[in-house]
């Protein structure tokens, strides 16, 4: 897929969701569209019609006041990848979960659930997945502390 | 002759009081002849555990076998980075194994956490904290010279186990017990049905 038919297929996109989060923007080859939080669900069903058959990856980053989640799709049948970022807010994050339309969503979105504390509203089985499941708190986010960790000193 | 002197070593060491037979020496120099390994490999010293076991290094030569059940081996190997969720499975295979039974803890993160002590909120810092370890070997990963070494020296270990005082056992009272609640690793929330094995895709 030429950078052109990508420009062309996310400024499709783009119009069929007309306000959409303004992020978009073409890193080292990847597209990378953002979208609103409410309008992940529809845009997902877009690009999957549009051939994107395969999500890659699904994580997240803590922005501080937001936390920023980052999709990465894939098609087969185009050859081509595409970032997709959206925004949950720190104090209530909730997202729709996009395993209907890539099963593969199930264990990814776990894993976010249990390193961001991000719950993905409609997941068929949300619970932890990497720590235990007694384990307080989620261990990927900036503010996260725990007792059992030892801080490493400065002169190491 | 060597066995004899051995024996008289170790009653010296008792102090007294204590008889043993010959016997239990027999027992012990044959179990140190035949240690079969189990690979508890979890990490990236695995690599190493399996060079070690074959063709090239040829741990066989030395008597020790991989064999990946628990129930078939009493020297268990702990090649790896050990996490928290990892805890509760690795001492249940250790429970596993008939007694008599040895732990050999195989690169810096089973002896002390390794690179991963600090600012980790995930790894146990060394195995010793929930199995009694019986040989240490450090290396990031040790070769598999190392790891062959290591078990030459728990073979010397085995092969005194009888006559030594018995501080393996003192340890292993310290140790989590299976009605601790760091022991289990069950889940409060199971899956629901026709989601058991995960990922669909």
């Amino acid at each position: 897929m030429t950078q052109d038919e990508m420009t062309a297929l996310i400024a499709r996109i783009r119009t069929h969701n007309a306000d959409l989060y303004p992020l978009f923007s073409l890193e080292f080859g990847d597209a990378v569209v953002g979208v609103a939080p409410e309008e992940l669900s529809s845009t997902a069903c877009d690009l999957r019609e549009a051939g994107f058959d395969r999500l890659t990856m699904v994580t997240a980053v803590d922005r501080g006041e937001t936390f920023e989640l980052v999709y990465r799709l894939h098609s087969r049948s185009l050859t081509a990848s595409i970032f997709v970022k959206t925004v949950v807010r720190r104090d209530d994050p909730h997202i729709a979960s996009v395993y209907d339309v890539w099963p593969a969503a199930n264990w990814q979105e776990r894993e976010v659930f249990d390193l961001f504390g991000i719950v993905f509203d409609g997941h068929p089985d949300l619970r932890r997945i990497l720590m235990p499941y007694d384990y307080e708190g989620h261990p990927l986010r900036r503010d996260f502390e725990h007792p059992n960790i030892i801080r490493r000193p400065d002169y190491i | 002759m060597a066995l004899v002197d051995r024996i008289g070593e170790g009653l010296e060491r008792l102090g007294g009081g204590v008889i043993l037979t010959s016997v239990d020496a027999l027992v012990d120099w044959s179990r140190g002849q035949s240690l079969w390994a189990f690979p508890m490999g979890t990490a990236c010293c695995a690599m190493e555990l399996i060079a070690a076991s074959f063709s090239k290094f040829d741990f066989d030569r030395l008597g020790t076998f991989p064999r990946p059940d628990p129930r078939h081996t009493d020297v268990m190997i702990l090649a790896g980075t050990i996490t928290e969720k990892m805890k509760p499975a690795v001492r249940r295979l250790y429970d596993q194994m008939p007694e008599p039974k040895w732990v050999v803890a195989m690169g810096n993160c089973t002896v002390s956490g390794g690179i991963f002590y600090y600012d980790t909120y995930s790894v146990v810092r060394g195995a010793d904290q929930f199995l009694p370890v019986d040989v240490y070997i450090s290396g990031c990963p040790p070769r598999p010279e190392a790891l062959q070494d290591g078990v030459l020296q728990l073979r010397e270990l085995v092969r005194m186990r009888s006559l030594a005082p018995g501080k393996r056992y003192e340890r292993e009272l310290a140790l989590p017990r299976p009605e601790d609640a760091s022991y289990s690793n069950e889940d409060p929330n199971p899956p629901s049905a026709g989601l058991e094995g995960g990922d669909a895709s």
